[in-house]
C-alpha cells in the first residue's frame, strides 16, 4: 500500500521493524523542510506574519491529534519528546502528588521499560506498591485477570494497549469501562497501538494516553501526552522555564499558564510537531481500520508460510495482534537478525525493552517482525526464501 | 587464517563451549556482564590460586561471537599468571581496534582478526574481554 510515497522503500530494503520506528513518507519530510525553508520562527512569541503562521500550524496539529484519538478537547493534548517522556510526566507530574504510600499500581510483566521503571522509581520515592496482573498461557491480558488483580488499594492500572513484544491487542475498552466504574485511573501506553489501529480515548475511558510520532510515520523527538482535562489541571509541570509561566517575581511568587502551555516549557519541537501533523493527515487518509486489517492479513500470510520452515519456533501465533516473534532452533536471535540482514531484511533481535517478560515466556531473546501498512506479501515471500537457507546461517554470519 | 577453518573453530566453541556452567564456590570471583548495546548476557567466574588462574567458568545467553570468544578466551587463560593474561587481553583488544599487536600470543583468538570489518559484531567479541579484564583486576593475587 502506498509504497511510492516512501523514499526508503524504493530500493530492495525489506523493513519489518516497525515496532521500533517507521519509514517517513514524502509529505512528512516535505512538511518539516517547508517549515525550515519557508516559515521558520518561534511559536507563541512574535507579532509578525511568519510567527503567526507557526502558531497556527503548531496549534493546528493539536487539533489534528485530538481528532485522531477522538478526544474531547484539544487542550488535553500536550506535546512531549515521546512516549517515555509522556509516561514519566504522568508518573512524576501527576501520580507523585496524588498517590499515597500503600496505594497500588497494576502493570503487567509484558510492559515496555518506560511503563515499568518510572513506577518502580516512584515506589522507591514514596512507597506506592507495584503489582503485575497475571497473563494467560498465550501471554495475553484478559479483563477477568484485571478484575481478579484489583484490590481495595488499587488506584491505577497502567498498561500498553498493544504490547511491544507479544503484540497482543488488550481489551482496553473493557478495562477502561471497569476502571471508570471503580474509580481507578487508567493509563495507556499507546506507542504500539495509536500508529496501527483506531483509538478513542473517549469511548475507551482512557485517563492518560502516551504515544510517539516516529512510530506512526512522523519524526523522532516528538510525542503526545493526552490527559483528561480535570487531571491535567491537577498535574504539576516537570519542566520549568520560558513559555510556561504567567508571571514571576524575584521573591519567588510564580504563576503558571493554562493547560497545556504550562507543560511545554522552552521552545518546542516545532518542526517535529508539524511533521506529526502531516503524518496524521496521511494516516487519516488511509484509514486506521484499513491499516489494522492489512497488518492482520500480513500476519496470517506469514503464519501460513512460515510452516514451510522446519526449524522455526513462533511464540505468539495464537495472539490477536499483528506482531510475530520467533527463533530459529539453536540459533541466538541476534545471529538470526544478522543473517537476515544479509538479505536486506530488517528484524529486531533481543528482549525488546521488556526485560522481565522472560519470567513469563521463558525465552529471554527473540526475533520480532512488526508490520506496517506498506509491507507486502512479496516481502514475506522473500523472508521465507531467506529462512529456507537458514541451515547456512553460520556460513553467512561468521 | 582461512575463512572455513576460522568458522569451524568459532562454531565448535559456540556449540560446544568449554567451561560452561557456574559453580557454587566462594573461591571464585564472579561478574555478570551484559552488552548494553546488544543483548548478550554472560556471567563469568574466575578462581585464582598461587598467582595463577586455576579455573574459569561461564554461563548465560549470547550470540555465536560472544559465546565462542568467551570459550576460547577461557581456554587460553587457564594456568596463566595475571601478567600473562593481561598481555593476551591487551593484544586482543589491539587486534579488534586495528592497532599493532602480537599475533603470536593470541593462539585461537586470532579467529577474530577480521571482526573489525563488521562494526556491529566487534562489541560481541569484546564482551568477554571486558568481563574477564574486570575480574582479573578484582581477584586476589597474593
Amino acid at each position: 500500500m502506498n509504497r511510492d510515497d516512501f523514499p526508503m522503500l524504493q530500493g530492495d530494503l525489506i523493513y519489518f521493524d516497525n515496532g521500533a520506528t517507521t519509514m517517513k513518507p514524502n509529505c512528512v519530510i516535505d512538511g518539516i523542510v517547508d517549515y525550515y525553508r519557508n516559515y521558520t520562527a518561534n511559536a507563541h512569541r512574535g507579532d509578525y506574519d511568519t510567527s503567526l503562521k507557526v502558531d497556527m500550524m503548531y496549534e493546528g496539529v493539536r487539533e489534528k491529534v485530538r481528532h485522531f484519538i477522538d478526544g474531547e478537547d484539544a487542550s488535553s493534548v500536550v506535546f512531549t519528546s515521546g512516549t517515555t517522556d509522556s509516561l514519566n510526566r504522568i508518573v512524576f507530574g501527576y501520580m507523585k502528588y496524588h498517590l499515597q504510600p500503600g496505594d497500588e499500581v497494576l502493570l503487567t510483566k509484558a510492559e515496555h521499560a518506560s511503563n515499568i521503571l518510572p513506577w518502580l522509581e516512584l515506589a522507591k520515592e514514596c512507597g506506592i506498591v507495584v503489582r503485575y496482573i497475571p497473563l494467560t498461557v498465550d501471554n495475553e491480558l484478559t479483563i477477568e485477570a484485571v478484575m481478579n488483580a484489583v484490590t481495595e488499594h488499587t488506584k491505577v492500572i497502567s498498561i500498553a494497549h498493544v504490547s511491544n513484544v507479544i503484540g497482543d491487542v488488550r481489551p482496553v475498552s473493557e478495562i477502561g469501562d471497569y476502571c471508570q466504574k471503580h474509580g481507578i485511573l487508567f493509563v495507556v501506553d499507546g506507542a504500539q497501538s495509536v500508529p496501527h489501529l483506531p483509538v478513542s480515548v473517549t469511548k475507551m475511558h482512557i485517563d492518560f494516553l502516551a504515544f510517539s510520532a516516529h512510530k506512526m510515520l512522523g519524526p523522532t523527538g516528538v510525542g503526545v501526552l493526552y490527559g483528561r482535562k480535570d487531571l491535567l489541571d491537577e498535574m504539576h509541570p516537570t519542566l520549568f522555564g520560558g513559555g510556561m509561566n504567567a508571571s514571576f517575581t524575584s521573591e519567588g511568587d510564580v504563576s503558571y499558564r493554562e493547560v497545556p502551555t504550562r507543560f511545554e516549557a522552552g521552545t518546542p519541537n516545532i518542526a517535529g510537531v508539524i511533521g506529526l501533523g502531516c503524518a496524521i493527515d496521511y494516516l487519516e487518509n488511509i484509514g486506521m481500520e484499513n491499516v489494522h486489517a492489512h497488518e492482520l492479513m500480513l500476519k496470517d500470510y506469514l503464519l501460513s508460510r512460515i510452516k514451510e520452515i522446519n526449524n522455526v519456533e513462533v511464540y505468539n501465533a495464537n495472539v490477536s495482534g499483528s506482531t510475530v516473534i520467533f527463533n530459529l532452533k539453536d540459533v541466538f536471535s541476534q545471529d538470526t537478525a544478522v543473517f537476515l540482514n544479509h538479505f536486506h531484511i530488517c528484524v529486531r533481535a533481543g528482549n525488546h525493552c521488556a526485560k522481565i517478560l522472560k519470567d513469563q515466556i521463558h525465552v529471554a531473546n527473540t526475533c520480532r517482525i512488526s508490520f506496517y501498512f506498506y509491507n507486502t506479501k512479496e516481502e514475506i515471500d522473500h523472508l521465507i526464501e531467506a529462512l529456507k537457507m537458514s541451515d547456512k546461517v553460520f556460513e553467512i554470519v561468521l | 587464517m582461512d575463512a572455513n577453518m576460522r568458522r569451524e573453530i568459532i562454531l565448535e566453541h559456540y556449540q560446544n563451549p568449554e567451561h560452561r556452567g557456574l559453580v557454587d564456590c566462594k573461591d571464585y570471583e564472579k561478574i555478570r556482564t551484559n552488552n548494553t548495546s546488544c543483548i548478550d548476557d554472560l556471567t563469568i567466574q574466575i578462581k585464582v590460586k598461587d598467582g595463577h588462574i586455576e579455573d574459569i567458568r561461564f554461563d548465560g545467553e549470547a550470540c555465536a561471537i560472544s559465546t565462542s570468544a568467551t570459550s576460547i578466551m577461557i581456554a587460553s587463560f587457564i594456568g596463566k599468571t595475571k601478567e600473562e593474561a593481561t598481555k593476551i587481553l591487551e593484544n586482543y583488544e589491539a587486534m579488534l581496534d586495528e592497532r599493532p599487536y602480537d599475533a603470536s600470543v593470541l593462539g585461537e583468538l586470532n579467529v577474530y582478526e577480521d571482526i573489525y570489518r563488521q562494526p556491529n559484531r566487534k562489541k560481541c567479541a569484546l564482551l568477554p574481554f571486558r568481563a574477564i579484564h574486570q575480574v582479573l583486576e578484582e581477584s586476589r593475587w597474593d
